[in-house]
């Protein structure tokens, strides 16, 4: 196949601390191919947050964490680049967009201001007058009605749904190949949820970006990737594509996670197998989908 | 069914930065002896507002709440304080992290007068077993506790105070999957063994559908729709309710098809 | 390895605080036992030894009555403790309650004693302690009095800031959702979370405290003497410097000890307790 744009190989990573070294990542393999969706599912403390703060290698700069594993971005190796030339490749080649969004914005600066420094990482010389020409452009491509007056606000003037829509025009505005989405729209109202993925879902189809998208949403995970990743505990316990998945999941650890979801059909709250020692169980890949084969 | 709580005309107004903004209209509902009444609502609909004013947290603009028939005032009493608890979103901080487990379930005992002071201490071990802790917790820190099992421990103290109705405001909403599948089990088996009212607040549609027996849908301050859970869900009377189900992101192939029904209905309203 | 230890051991400067710590506070409780001429610490002349130069037995060297340097600094930490104690023993419980009441209940218990306290914090602390003094016989209890006067105000804005934010917090609201006393609030909930910004303070306080105390002896408003005071040796050996230079130095770097030694355990403690600050 060809050169995914983001493969991650055997992965660790442990913190240092007074008490000695935590393991929080145990080895884990996954890619995204060119244009794909992808989603990393797990709880809190399975180690998805972290994962995409290695993949944009904000965690390396932190002196108690060691990591170490293959990390390879359209063929280029992640570990062999220096701190700057990581640094270089964020918000140009890969960008990412937070849980909060109000939050995740500069709240002394109006959208416009902020929009020409992310523009000016992939063109240092540009104007002014063209950023916004530009910023305009791209807040229409996420549906915002009105461009200028957004462009003239500040953050916290503005609703969590539009910050959202703002946040994703601003990650996409520099074509990035990749795109990390952090838990994105668990902080807005269901009803803009459902609106902002629908939109990032098109945006992200239109100029091809391939999506490592981070969730503890199963329904989320389930409207919006192509392939899912579940990690549990710092290790992938299961994955293969969507539908396949939510339809027969197979490990159990999986097949807990979604049966503990309530169901807008109803049913109640059903017992689930929670033994621990049953989640640790090794990986299951569906059939076609283990990375050796997807890689291949 | 005899009403517990009686909401009667309630509107709040607030003053936002010298603007005057209208959080509840007119609102009116009962919630009856031993069920489970789910308020649903986006941010903006008043939920928050609305628990908080039967919560005695602050007055209502204009509008009363009355608890078996009596009115509550702005200013609660201890008595009245009793009667109605409340378990929290936030794990992390309602439970206060200097203090050790034992002491914050305590201060419900202390308060009301529960109990003989020699005995408090064991009971607060026997709340923690009721909700599923070992009762050695007492003596331990909130921070050396999981997110499901603070919650736990908010819910002992909630029972602490042996009130009758229980506000719980968007419990699970902050806790994962599992963790939050457990706890609400441990809601329901608490709610049949002790006859306790629920008042549950939440954004979460799927949980009402499996927690609920009534649920009453607000809207920027106003209730579009109330009745019971499989009326709401199979069969939804106003737009924004629909919308809202609609919305919701689901798991199954079922759901998908129940979603997709109702949003057909809903253009075909258009 | 505990925090405490892996905090000393990551910062070399956090133990050197220790031993400066270790070393004023040992100095002056076993004082007795370990200066080589006990009686100099009062009223006593010798004038045979007077003004030398450091030489054994006077390490330190002597001042202008005979007495031995080394002798009087030891016995002046003793009295800089003492009067560092005793001034944070009743700044603190007052500003502390005064910033909780204000913190917490708001309305006009807050404007009333916050204003109280803006006017305290306005005039510069020297000031404040001189004008008290200026009312006040020049005493070591009056200088007391007046360093307290100017030190609990800056308790209550930390506490009043601190409680103002904890009271938005869900266990305050769950406590009052029991029923719990307004009292039992601010004390037995909120407080306990103000503590380690209060320890943190009061240890880097200390040694202001005593350089405050010697400010006020140098200008001859705090310890009379016969009793040794870093701050008035300072005065009485500046009028002779530099021919007679161990009269200031000596006890100038008695003080620079204590202030730099609790200054950075004080730091160490904010970061082992975790104050963000």
């Amino acid at each position: 196949m060809k050169t995914p744009t983001l493969k991650i190989e055997n992965l660790k990573l442990g913190f240092k601390s007074f008490s000695g070294t935590n393991a929080v990542l145990h080895g884990i393999s996954l890619h995204i191919a060119k244009g794909e969706k992808v989603a990393l599912v797990g709880e809190s403390g399975s180690g998805k947050s972290v994962t995409a703060r290695i993949v944009l290698g904000l965690l390396q700069e932190q002196k108690n964490a060691k990591i170490n594993g293959g990390l390879e971005f359209e063929g280029r190796n992640l570990n062999a680049m220096t701190a700057r030339q990581r640094k270089e490749l964020r918000g140009t080649d890969m960008s990412m967009i937070f849980q909060d969004p109000t939050s995740s914005l500069n709240p002394v600066y109006t959208i416009e201001v902020q929009f020409h420094e992310v523009l000016k990482r992939a063109r240092p010389d540009l104007k002014r007058a063209e950023a916004r020409a530009l910023a305009l452009q791209a807040l229409a491509d996420v549906a915002i009605n009105e461009p200028e007056r957004v462009l003239d606000s500040y953050a916290f003037q503005l609703s969590g749904g539009m910050n959202q829509r703002v946040m994703i025009a601003m990650a996409l505005a520099n074509n990035p190949a990749l795109l990390l989405a952090d838990e994105p729209g668990t902080a807005l109202d269901v009803t803009v949820q459902a609106q902002t993925l629908k939109l990032m879902g098109k945006l992200v189809e239109k100029h091809h970006t391939s999506v490592l998208f981070i969730s503890h949403n199963l329904g989320v995970v389930r409207e919006f990737a192509d392939r899912v990743y579940v990690i549990y505990k710092g290790n992938i316990v299961e994955q293969g594509k969507t539908e396949t998945l939510f339809d027969n999941p197979r490990h159990p650890y999986t097949r807990a996670l979604l049966s503990a979801v309530p169901r807008i059909t109803g049913g109640g709250i059903p017992d689930i197998d929670d033994d621990p020692a049953h989640f640790s169980a090794p990986l299951i890949a569906h059939e076609g989908f283990s990375e050796k084969e997807l890689l291949a | 069914m005899s009403a517990l709580l009686s909401v009667r005309n309630i509107s709040k107004t607030f003053n936002v930065a010298g603007r005057d903004v209208t959080a509840l209209e007119n609102i009116s509902f009962d919630v009856n002896a031993g069920e489970c009444l789910a308020v649903v609502g986006e941010s903006g609909s008043g939920k928050s507002t609305i628990a908080n004013i039967i919560l005695g947290i602050y007055a209502a603009t204009s509008g009363d709440v009355a608890f078996k028939g009596e009115m509550l005032p702005a200013k609660r009493t201890q008595t009245h304080r009793q009667n109605i608890q409340l378990v929290q979103q936030n794990p992390l901080s309602s439970l206060n992290p200097r203090r050790s487990i034992g002491a914050s379930l305590r201060l419900a005992l202390d308060v009301h007068n529960i109990g003989d002071k020699s005995g408090r201490d064991k009971r607060t071990g026997e709340l923690l077993e009721e909700v599923g802790l070992p009762e050695d917790f007492r003596k331990r820190s909130p921070s050396a506790l999981s997110g499901g099992q603070r919650q736990r421990v908010a819910i002992a103290r909630a029972l602490a105070c042996q009130s009758e109705l229980v506000v719980l405001d968007e419990p699970t909403s902050a806790l994962d999957v599992l963790v939050q599948a457990r706890v609400l089990k441990l809601l329901k088996e608490l709610k049949d063994k002790r006859g306790l009212t629920y008042l549950f607040i939440t954004h979460d549609l799927s949980v009402v559908r499996n927690i609920a027996d009534r649920v009453a849908v607000f809207e920027k301050g106003r209730i579009v729709e109330i009745g019971s859970t499989d009326a709401i869900f199979t069969n939804p009377q106003h737009a924004y309710t629909r919308r809202l189900i609609g919305a919701v992101p689901v798991v199954s192939r079922d759901e998908a098809a129940l979603r997709d029904r109702l949003m057909e209905q809903e253009n075909a309203n258009d | 390895m505990s925090k405490t230890l892996f905090v000393l051991v990551r910062n070399p400067l956090s133990l050197i605080g220790l031993m400066l710590v270790a070393l004023v506070v040992f100095s002056a409780v076993f004082a007795d036992f370990i200066v080589p001429f006990p009686e100099h610490q009062g009223a006593v002349v010798d004038f045979l030894n007077f003004n030398k130069a450091p030489e054994w037995p006077y390490i330190f060297g002597t001042d202008l009555v005979g007495r031995d340097l080394f002798t009087r600094i030891i016995y002046a930490y003793r009295v800089s403790l003492i009067l560092g104690i005793v001034v944070l023993a009743i700044a603190v419980p007052v500003g502390v309650a005064i910033g909780l009441a204000a913190g917490y209940l708001g309305g006009w218990t807050e404007y009333v004693l916050m204003r109280i306290t803006d006017v305290f914090l306005s005039i510069p602390p020297l000031v404040l302690a001189m004008s008290m003094m200026g009312l006040l016989e020049p005493t070591l209890t009056n200088g007391m009095i007046a360093v307290t006067a100017m030190w609990w105000p800056w308790y209550t804005r930390l506490v009043y800031n601190l409680a103002r934010s904890e009271k938005e917090e869900g266990y305050v609201l769950a406590a009052e959702v029991i029923g719990a006393s307004r009292l039992h609030i601010m004390f037995r909930e909120i407080l306990p979370n103000c503590v380690p910004s209060i320890l943190t303070k009061m240890t880097l306080d200390f040694g202001f405290v005593i350089l405050i105390a010697s400010s006020l002896s140098f200008l001859g408003l705090g310890v009379q003497p016969p009793t040794p005071d870093l701050g008035s040796m300072v005065a009485e050996g500046a009028k002779y410097l530099p021919d007679s230079w161990w009269l200031t130095v000596f006890p100038g770097l008695a003080i620079l000890i204590a202030v730099f030694g609790f200054n950075l355990i004080g730091d160490a403690l904010r970061e082992i307790l975790g104050v963000d600050q």
